[in-house]
């Protein structure tokens, strides 16, 4: 099972190290970063292993979107799912 | 890894064009609720429907979690009322008060199902249910009510047409005080399809399963930014096969969240229903698309054109992308929810005259309009006969939604808030067509009815 964590914003120093960190506290492993600049803006897509997660997908979700909020970042965590449903036949 | 593109469009999609669910309708048949006491099979009917859809809120809200795509409405649908108002008899207002209770229970937006199948004629049950809709709309807040009152295999039910006139008007005068929103809950169809989730239409037909997960997407902002990037001088061969690849993406969605609430639930997919359905949001507009493919106004020449060609490609696209495809499936084009349609209707583009030519290839019909508070119930029946027509000749289905705003004329609006959106009072033909209406009998079925 893996999701998806994206980062748009303004890019400041230890985004990557503070998501980072609260994946690997709820057990969260990275599997693949990629960044680039999109439209100006600093875009961080994370692909990230949930299979061993310790706390529910939903309050992971709300950690690390509420780290975005407070960062003035916006940061979605969505199950990969949606992407391979909407882009792949 | 997934392309960083795809990603980011996906997210573009959600956040800035208003893509969404537009609803999980849970469908419950009332078949094994019907006792020969009223009150007994209230109760029955309570006991199931809250039993069937006690997680369905949550289950909602766990996949909106997961997918970050937001569920607007979890809402429920149950088999017509008329159905076990027949074996019990008794004041139906007692199953619209159940429904209600249901719904709260619940948690859902709507609950659907108030309704009655007349299209060849009135069975045991079915008067009743349609004489009380106006009181029942007016003592609930969640309740739909539709009535089904011809079809092409059947012609038209004139005597139905004749009695829904005078239900509409009735039932906008009893809800006056609140911006007559009972009749914004009430809807006269042709044709009705019985898996539809969209209020407030949907009801869930007899020969449906037990249970089932009906789910119907959203997303005219989705479509009206892809053709935004399109240069203008593309021809519409591309448009339409824009439109074909953008449904496709947003029906997928449809059938994963469907196909996931299913699973949770442990209730059958029905069907994803591929509407375009509009929000008074901004950006959020089929009438939009209409101009983004390079109409000036909604309601000009070439807008019947435009829409046939959106409500075409959409079910093209969005075919391909879902093991099972039903309810109305198309582009919806209600006046009061949509901001581009309310824009056209306030600055007199967009008539009623031109509204029911777009029903013919739209995927519903006349859909929250606004009519003069002075519209008698035969101009109301009249209008729900043309548009019976149109659906009966065309195989397919037509429904009219009208609000007589009471106590208002052409200049005034009526508010109805949240989904439901406003509108301009819109001119109506007042010329009598009363004569006509009061023959009754039924309209014979057309010819293409005899396809076997």
């Amino acid at each position: 099972m893996r999701a998806i964590i994206s980062v748009v914003g303004k890019d400041t120093v230890g985004i990557l190290a503070k998501v980072s960190a609260l994946c690997a506290e709820n057990k969260v492993n990275v599997v693949d970063v990629t960044q680039t600049i999109l439209q100006d803006m600093f875009v961080m897509i994370m692909m990230v292993d949930i299979s061993a997660i310790t706390c529910t997908f939903s309050d992971f979700s709300d950690q690390v979107t509420g780290y975005g909020k407070e960062a003035g970042l916006v940061i979605n965590v969505m199950h990969e799912d949606i992407f391979n449903s909407m882009h792949t036949i | 890894m997934i392309n960083v593109h795809d990603i980011m469009e996906t997210i573009q999609m959600i956040q800035e064009e208003n893509l969404d669910i537009r609803t999980i309708t849970m469908g419950i048949s009332l078949l094994d609720c019907c006792d020969a006491d009223i009150d007994r099979s209230c109760e029955k009917i309570y006991e199931k429907v809250c039993r069937k859809a006690e997680h369905l809120v949550a289950t909602g809200e766990e996949i909106e979690k997961k997918y970050g795509i937001p569920i607007v409405n979890k809402r429920i649908s149950v088999t017509p009322i008329a159905v076990p108002l027949a074996a019990s008899g008794g004041n139906p207002v007692k199953y619209a008060l159940t429904l209600e209770k249901c719904a709260n229970t619940c948690g859902v937006n709507f609950i659907g199902g108030y309704s009655a199948l007349v299209q060849k004629g009135f069975a045991a049950g079915d008067r009743a249910l349609i004489e009380s809709i106006p009181e029942a709309l007016t003592v609930t807040d969640h309740l739909c009510s539709s009535v089904n009152v011809g079809s092409t295999k059947a012609g038209i039910n004139m005597d139905a047409v004749r009695l829904m006139g005078s239900i509409v008007r009735r039932t906008a005068e009893l809800t006056a005080d609140r911006n007559c929103i009972g009749a914004a809950k009430l809807v006269v169809f042709c044709n009705a399809v019985e898996d539809n989730p969209f209020m407030a239409g949907a009801f869930h037909g007899v020969g449906e399963p037990d249970c089932e997960i009906n789910v119907g997407v959203s997303g005219p902002g989705v479509v009206r930014a892809a053709l935004a990037k399109l240069p203008k001088d593309a021809d519409l061969t591309e448009v339409a096969d824009l439109v074909k690849r953008t449904a496709f993406k947003i029906t997928r969605m449809g059938q994963l969240v469907g196909k996931e609430a299913s699973e949770k639930l442990g209730v059958p997919f029905g069907i994803v229903d591929l509407s375009l359905a509009p929000t008074p949001a901004v950006g959020d507009s089929v009438a939009h698309i209409l101009e983004e493919m390079g109409l000036e106004m909604c309601g000009c020449h070439g807008t019947t054109a435009a829409l046939a060609l959106l409500n075409d490609a959409v079910k093209k696209g969005g075919v391909m992308a879902s093991s099972h495809v039903g309810g109305l499936s198309g582009a919806f084009i209600p006046v009061s929810e949509d901001a581009g349609m309310i824009d056209a209707a306030r600055c007199g583009n967009l008539l009623l005259e031109k509204l029911e030519a777009m029903t013919a290839v739209c995927s519903v019909g006349l859909d929250m309009i606004v009519i003069p508070g002075d519209t008698t119930a035969e101009m109301i029946s009249a209008i729900i006969a043309d548009e019976a027509a149109i659906g009966m000749v065309n195989s397919k289905t037509t429904a009219v939604r009208v609000i007589p705003a009471i106590g208002k004329a052409i200049g005034d609006e009526l508010s109805f808030g949240g989904l439901l959106g406003a509108g301009p009072v819109m001119k109506v033909n007042y010329t009598k067509p009363d004569i006509f209406i009061h023959r009754g009998g039924r309209i014979p079925a057309p010819l293409q009815s005899l396809k076997n």
